[in-house]
């Protein structure tokens, strides 16, 4: 789920299921109603331009000629080529300006652009057909394009990231694309230093920042001050560099959140103890935070969707667990306490400052 | 007018209570069945078969006059008393998930 930066009543949130599919739903007053972007019961079909309605949760693979290379296949968990098949939005990202155009990522990975308010959307298939898409296999929890980060201070360049392919950048739009994983090191891949084939789990930016960026990898946790063309790490003194969620502070651009989980086998924080870690600068140095949180027998993790801040000073920070609790600390981190608990799995945690 | 009986998340998706009452045109087949639901409540497309392929959701069946209709191809015409409006068109979800 996410709120338009242009207009705080207007929600996007993606829902999906074995039963029923991918369903979009979208709110015009701050979350109070929901409504699947252009499908109003017992009206016509079609617009009256033609355009076809019922389509918010339509996503189909751009092959046309004009798309460059409109691709077929992927790399499957055997090596073998397998065709791209819709599954589901993962994250969708709405525009910094335009309530109605909204960027969403989807699996198997590709990223779509709707700029009608989520009614119909197109794919930016330049991304999928810029040259490396054979390669891309999916990682555990399938091939996920799980990140879209927009540029606030240049509005032709999108970031995203995809597990298990790495990170990606256009400077036009989304029209071209092109890998940014130098730096990245993989030692379960063939090549550790390939050109793709990472599993990054999470990008952060701060607004003031955009040529800086945060990544929780697989393992590793790493910054790039150029945009992506170099990376290095700075999992510095963590305890563990596996995780999911990373997230920058409002005010604070070398302030940086993650939360260590044990392994990429046992999804849970090292010892049972569930602990924020906090950079001051800019990673490298981490300290924990345990203020509030459970120290023991503790055994949930923290998704790459379920962290957010808010821009009061200071800085708010909220995080949601698989176990169903949302954390909140009003002083950056210092002490933390449950605003809601015993929810299913917190799977997106979206905060807005509306005063 | 046949009548079709939706499970209960579709009746929240097309903020629909109880039966979905539709005029199908022509013959009364599972898929022009189908296709006036869908146009009728457009917010119900892709979700009981696929945007492109057409084909049912693997976790929905299709019963009618307590018959499996899930596998009939989508030109089969339905039972009489469906078509009648005595019996309706049941969309099931399958109990799924653990």
């Amino acid at each position: 789920m996410k709120g338009s930066p242009a207009d705080p009543n207007r929600l996007y949130a993606s829902q999906t299921s074995g039963w029923f599919g991918q369903i979009i739903q979208r709110s015009s007053d701050g979350g109070k109603t929901w409504e699947q972007p252009g499908t109003k019961p017992g009206e016509p079909t079609k617009t009256p331009d033609g355009m076809p309605m019922g389509e918010s949760n339509k996503f189909v693979y751009d092959t046309s000629p004009g798309s460059g290379k409109p691709l077929t296949t992927h790399q499957w968990y055997d090596g073998t080529q397998h065709p791209w098949e819709f599954k589901r939005v993962w994250h969708l990202e709405p525009s910094l300006t335009d309530p109605n155009t909204v960027y969403a990522g989807i699996e198997d990975a590709a990223i779509f652009r709707t700029t009608d308010g989520g009614k119909t959307w197109q794919e930016l298939a330049g991304l999928r057909g810029h040259g490396t898409g054979p390669k891309w296999a999916p990682g555990a929890g399938g091939m996920c394009l799980h990140t879209i980060l927009l540029d606030p201070k240049n509005s032709k360049r999108i970031f995203v990231a995809i597990s298990s392919a790495g990170a990606f950048r256009s400077d036009d739009g989304g029209t071209s694309w092109k890998p940014i994983n130098r730096g990245l090191k993989s030692e379960y891949i063939p090549d550790p230093n390939a050109e793709i084939g990472h599993c990054v789990h999470r990008i952060a930016m701060h607004r003031s920042r955009p040529n800086t960026l945060f990544m929780q990898k697989h393992w590793d946790v790493l910054r790039t001050d150029d945009a992506g063309d170099n990376w290095r790490e700075v999992s510095g003194n963590l305890p563990t560099d596996f995780g999911f969620v990373i997230d920058v502070h409002a005010h604070e651009p070398e302030t940086v959140y993650v939360v260590p989980i044990k392994s990429d086998s046992e999804h849970f924080p090292l010892e049972g103890k569930l602990r924020v870690y906090r950079s001051r600068s800019g990673g490298n140095e981490w300290e924990p935070l345990t203020n509030g949180l459970p120290q023991r027998d503790c055994y949930v993790n923290v998704l790459r969707d379920s962290m957010s801040v808010d821009s009061l000073d200071p800085c708010g920070v909220y995080f949601g667990t698989t176990g169903g609790q949302v954390y909140a600390s009003a002083d950056s981190g210092d002490k933390w306490f449950p605003i809601v608990r015993d929810l299913p799995p917190v799977f997106s945690v979206e905060v807005q400052t509306l005063a | 007018m046949i009548r079709v009986v939706l499970p209960y998340p579709l009746k929240t998706l097309a903020h629909v209570d109880g039966e979905v009452e539709l005029t199908v045109e022509g013959p009364a087949t599972l898929g022009s069945v189908l296709d006036a639901l869908e146009a009728r409540y457009p917010m119900l497309k892709g979700t009981i078969r696929d945007h492109v392929t057409q084909e049912r959701r693997p976790f929905l069946r299709y019963f009618a006059c307590q018959e499996d209709l899930s596998l009939e191809p989508a030109n089969v015409t339905l039972p009489d008393p469906v078509i009648s409006g005595a019996e309706p068109l049941v969309i099931l979800a399958s109990i799924a998930g653990g």
